[in-house]
């Protein structure tokens, strides 16, 4: 795969390293501080940090916008997109300033629906679904083309990420659908959060098989559990995780006062495990309110310091 | 067909508060089959009316009557004596039957008794569920006959989205996956290598998006 827009995450998986991206979630307030805390403490522990958009229906600042205080502070964002909030008049104006502002990794998502929100009376938008998001800036980036067909003159420059949750049903269907999204034009993929390190070989098997781990880069998703309750909650209760017993076990059984060095460790343990899995090109560290988490578990799992890559040449006209 | 629910009884009490006498219209059509707006819903509303406003000591004459088809001015225009004799209607009808007579008697006042929901079917006892969403260009052909656009959550059109679980929506354990259940479908169809292809971003000009819509059959005008 050759460089095409040069983001530091993208130079990383093209240099054939372990890469590390991870998430910030942005505050549910105006405050610029919130931001600026959480991207200090990632800063240097990843190779580029997801900024969710409006996650699980809850209106937070805005991924773009968070993402330049961010990159401000020296992360290099993944900037969210999902279609839940906005036709697909307003996803482009939006990507056109994110590139504008220099965020040069795009990650299209369908969206949690709004009744997990805190604003379940809202309506949804869904203009377009992933697929055709990632088609979309493809066509936007490369043809400089707008999603009607009309021209434009200077094409936003984003490395495209789509998500995939291998532990999502039909699971014959889930590497087919990696696969529909490679063909659409994602570049990299981010997954669920894996607990399940069997079943996420069986479905890596799948993406060989159709040699989809050679066309696009997979980021295996983790994600740090902080008490046994928690476990249990994502084990029974959030749809598309598949958290076995095992797991929950093994938090319940943490000595008093050890649950979340347990975690840590649990979620070390499966870095280590899909690491080994052929075609899984790095690790993307989900630790939404525990950002405090991503550097000793980078360092535990044996992936610091990340790679400093010389700067690119600045892509894209002006 | 049309589905409908009947709004709560403290609403259709506070919106015909103003008004002494009424008429409540049911309709022989859709709401009739889904067993909220016929002539025995129509009975039903009516006592529950009489007696909860004669119980606060403000009896109503209600008049009661079941129109062929409330969405046809046919059998609209035929309400005028009936309506003459009251001071407003309600309508145990889908939204389409209100605003029928709404039309064909301007200076009367029409209230819905019913919140219209959906354009779907009956699937067991007690039990309808939205098939159809009226987008205006029908896609059954690729999807096996079941509609994303209606039945899935957030009307993705290429595929289930990651909150897919043992068939099920990630929005309730009552939502089946519309994908899922596309999947199935395909699969017995052999028609599964048609997932694979992708559908591109749908033209929701057809749907309300577009405007109202409007059906013009010049071959039928005079």
């Amino acid at each position: 795969m050759t460089i095409k827009v040069g983001s530091n995450l993208e130079r990383v998986l093209e240099s054939g390293q372990f890469a590390v991206t991870a998430e910030l979630g942005p505050p549910k307030s105006a405050d610029p501080n919130v931001v600026r805390e959480k991207a200090r403490l990632l800063a240097g522990h990843a190779d580029a940090v997801n900024i969710t958009d409006n996650q699980t229906a809850i209106v937070r600042m805005s991924s773009i916008g968070a993402g330049l205080i961010a990159m401000q502070e020296g992360l290099e964002p993944v900037i969210q997109m999902t279609c839940r909030d906005r036709n697909r008049i307003a996803i482009q104006s939006d990507l056109l300033a994110a590139s504008a502002l220099g965020l040069r990794n795009l990650l299209c998502l369908t969206g949690d629906h709004q009744r997990f929100g805190n604003h379940p009376q809202s309506k949804n938008v869904f203009d377009l679904d992933s697929i055709q998001l990632v088609q979309m800036v493809r066509n936007m980036r490369d043809e400089q083309r707008f999603q009607c067909g009309e021209d434009m003159p200077v094409a936003p420059q984003f490395f495209v990420g789509a998500a995939e949750n291998p532990f999502g049903d039909p699971f014959e269907y889930r590497a087919i659908r990696l696969g529909k999204k490679i063909a659409a034009g994602a570049e990299f993929f981010q997954t669920q959060m894996i607990y399940n390190v069997e079943k996420f070989a069986r479905w890596m098997e799948m993406v060989r098989a159709l040699g989809l781990h050679k066309k696009a880069y997979i980021l295996a998703g983790v994600g740090p559990i902080k008490t046994a309750g928690a476990a249990r909650y994502m084990r029974d209760k959030v749809p598309g995780m598949d958290v076995p017993d095992a797991i929950v076990e093994r938090m319940a059984g943490a000595p008093k006062g050890g649950a979340k060095a347990e975690g840590l460790k649990v979620c070390v343990d499966i870095i280590n495990a899909v690491r080994q899995i052929e075609g899984v090109a790095g690790v993307h560290i989900m630790a939404i309110e525990w950002e405090e988490a991503v550097p000793e578990l980078v360092a535990q799992a044996g992936l610091a310091p990340r790679p400093k890559l010389a700067q690119p040449a600045p892509v894209g006209a002006g | 067909m049309i589905i409908a629910d009947q709004k709560p009884l403290a609403e259709i009490r506070r919106i015909t508060s103003r008004f002494q006498k009424l008429l409540v219209v049911g309709c022989q059509e859709c709401v009739t089959v889904c067993c909220v707006g016929g002539a025995k819903e129509v009975a039903v509303l009516s006592s529950a009316l009489r007696m909860a406003e004669q119980i606060d000591g403000n009896p109503k004459e209600i008049v009661e009557f079941t129109s062929v088809r409330q969405c046809d001015p046919e059998y609209v225009l035929d309400l005028a004596d009936k309506i003459a004799r009251v001071d407003a209607v309600l309508s145990m009808a889908c939204g389409v039957g209100v605003q029928t007579i709404a039309e064909h008697f301007p200076s009367v006042h029409v209230l819905p008794a019913l919140n219209t929901t959906s354009f779907g079917r009956n699937t067991g006892p007690g039990v309808w569920v939205e098939t159809c969403a009226g987008c205006g260009n029908c896609i059954l052909a690729e999807t096996g006959g079941i509609c994303p656009v209606a039945r899935c959550s957030k009307s993705l059109l290429n595929g289930p989205c990651g909150g897919s679980h043992k068939g099920l929506c990630e929005i309730s354990d009552d939502v089946p996956c519309a994908w899922a259940q596309i999947y199935e479908r395909m699969s017995r169809l052999e028609m599964l290598a048609a997932m694979e292809q992708i559908a591109p971003p749908k033209d929701w000009s057809t749907a309300l998006d577009g405007g109202p819509r409007r059906r013009v059959r010049e071959d039928m005008q005079l």
